[in-house]
């Protein structure tokens, strides 16, 4: 990978250093080694089965539900190795979020899909103002705050989306994961997405997987371009796109493959 | 024919093709095609009336012969040598008793196994082998389960010729199918609502406690009470297992003596003098009402469970 001044510096909240996958021997990501800067905002891009979904699912131990997924090397959140022997993968998976590709909100309430996460993890607080919080972080309070009881498969698939934000927010996650959020949803939906993005960052650190790359340029700080399962380049996304020094990437944004 | 035949030449006004269209290589024989699907259509309808009506003149004929025999006394009585004062309370009562303990014992272990095999069970040959051997045993004929509950229960467990020994043969018998049953039901929750829930930290056990349980009751009760419908019609088996001819008496506990309505129906119709036969078909009635109120309480059950968004 080209070593860049550009990589970011500062905190990093999340990290894989020599970190491979492979699904039953077929390797699918291939010894990456990347660090995520805390509060930012990053872009996973590349051309469909480079690894970016499955690096992306690696920072929240959802790998570990695939049958025959094998993890090699560390992923680390705030220092701590995810695959070490003590940790426990559920406990990572409130504390780093994540949000799907298609919205799959349990059939319940909307009001129900917000709480169960605190539920199941014991909050002990004030559940309506949590629901409420939650549901304003993921910009969807006005328009579900008469219907809370109404069930989430009449929201729209963007409104739904935006519900499996605000059950993500809900657990006070530090890390939101989206596995191209956008890309099931209309252009308003995936611009109201978007805005949540630019939002969000102020209090989360966000890795975003998307096949969009005007996405990738308007919501993310830095931008890694995955292929054939390896990191060809990481930097600040400005500058990823306006220069970039190795000649797949460049082959890539340009669109002339991929 | 609502279509226009597709002519070879075209209007001049409109413009060449750029694909050549040939008419020639089709030959559409729509009418033909269309008395296919109407014969099709027929088909199904007259398989439908077959079945509908074979059971309306079942019920017609067993109507006709037992209703005038159904009463209080019927009801409450006890069997007899004479027509006139026989009745089937220990038949009912027992096959009540039985019915409840089957399910108590088959539902929790029916179900706990669908949900280890399909939510904990790593896949492996071990467990294709498990999964093949359970749906082989549901076409075991039943009486093999009454001669394994005869030797099992009843003799080496030494539970006598009692209900328990009768339900615990039944529920070996209903176990494969309220499985299968209950793996299809779980099978159909999508992944997505599995991820979904881990993705917020739950574990397995909250997952399904809170999810996939919820969502698959529907279809896990269908299946239970299919299997049930099946066990409370059964006679051979519990013959084997020893439930007894003549019962003067009503069942009180798990460990008494009894009789199930099949085998009253079954003996009745043995018998040489024709009104006991209308008494077996006052009994069928009977049989019917116990199984009909089954179903009825179990869709209000599975009405109540599958509030679905």
């Amino acid at each position: 990978m080209a070593k860049s001044k550009f990589e970011p510096t500062g905190a990093i909240e999340l990290e894989a250093r020599n970190l491979s996958v492979l699904y039953d021997s077929t390797p699918a990501v291939k010894s990456i080694s990347i660090r995520i800067p805390d509060r930012r905002v990053v872009a996973f891009i590349g051309p469909s089965g480079c690894g970016k979904s499955t690096l992306l699912r690696c920072f929240n131990r959802m790998n570990d539900l695939v049958p025959g997924a094998r993890v090699e090397g560390e992923a680390l959140f705030q220092g701590t190795n995810l695959y070490g022997p003590e940790v426990d993968p559920v406990d990572v998976r409130r504390r780093i979020g994540m949000v799907f590709q298609k919205p799959n909100p349990f059939p319940k309430s909307i009001y129900d899909n917000v709480a169960f996460g605190p539920r199941i993890n014991g909050f002990n607080g004030n559940m309506d103002e949590l629901v409420e919080q939650s549901l304003r972080k993921a910009a969807l309070w006005d328009e579900v705050k008469d219907r809370l009881n109404a069930s989430a498969l009449a929201l729209s698939g963007g409104q739904q989306q935006r519900l499996c934000i605000a059950r993500a927010l809900a657990v006070e996650p530090e890390v939101l994961l989206m596995d191209e959020p956008a890309s099931a949803l209309d252009p308003i939906a995936t611009q109201k997405i978007e805005d949540l993005i630019y939002q969000l960052k102020q209090d989360y650190t966000v890795v975003i997987v998307t096949h969009n790359m005007q996405q990738a340029a308007r919501v993310s700080d830095y931008t890694a371009f995955l292929y054939m399962g390896e990191l060809v380049e990481y930097g600040e996304t400005n500058r990823l796109f306006t220069n970039p020094v190795e000649e797949r990437t460049e082959a890539y944004i340009t669109g002339r493959f991929g | 024919m609502s279509m226009p035949e597709r002519s070879e030449e075209r209007p001049p006004e409109r413009p060449h093709p750029a694909v050549q269209r040939d008419a020639s290589r089709f030959a559409p024989r729509l009418r033909q095609r269309a008395r296919f699907g109407t014969l099709f259509h027929g088909a199904t309808f007259a398989a439908t009336v077959v079945g509908v009506v074979v059971l309306v003149v079942l019920l017609y004929d067993v109507i006709t012969d037992g209703v005038r025999h159904l009463s209080w006394d019927f009801l409450k009585g006890f069997p007899s040598r004479l027509p006139a004062r026989a009745g089937i309370l220990p038949a009912l009562v027992g096959s009540v008793w039985t019915l409840v303990l089957t399910a108590v014992i088959a539902f929790p272990l029916g179900v706990g196994t669908a949900i280890w095999l399909e939510e904990y069970a790593p896949a492996s040959r071990w467990k294709k082998i498990v999964e093949t051997n359970i749906s082989n045993l549901a076409g075991v004929p039943s009486i093999v389960y009454g001669i394994l509950g005869l030797a099992v229960f009843v003799r080496y467990m030494v539970m006598g010729r009692s209900i328990l020994a009768a339900a615990m043969t039944l529920a070996l018998l209903i176990l494969p199918v309220i499985i299968i049953a209950s793996q299809e039901a779980i099978r159909a929750v999508p992944g997505s609502i599995r991820l979904g829930a881990y993705a917020l930290g739950a574990t397995r056990w909250e997952a399904i406690r809170y999810h996939v349980f919820p969502l698959a009751l529907p279809g896990i009760l269908t299946g239970t009470i299919l299997a049930l419908s099946r066990a409370v019609g059964e006679a051979a088996p519990l013959i084997v297992v020893g439930a007894l001819a003549f019962v003067p008496f009503v069942p009180t506990g798990p460990l008494d003596q009894f009789t199930v309505l099949p085998i009253q129906i079954f003996n009745w119709i043995n018998e040489a003098k024709v009104e006991f036969h209308y008494l077996a078909a006052a009994a069928i009635l009977v049989l019917l009402a116990v199984l009909l109120t089954m179903n009825a309480a179990a869709i209000l059950l599975r009405n109540r469970y599958s509030r679905r968004f």
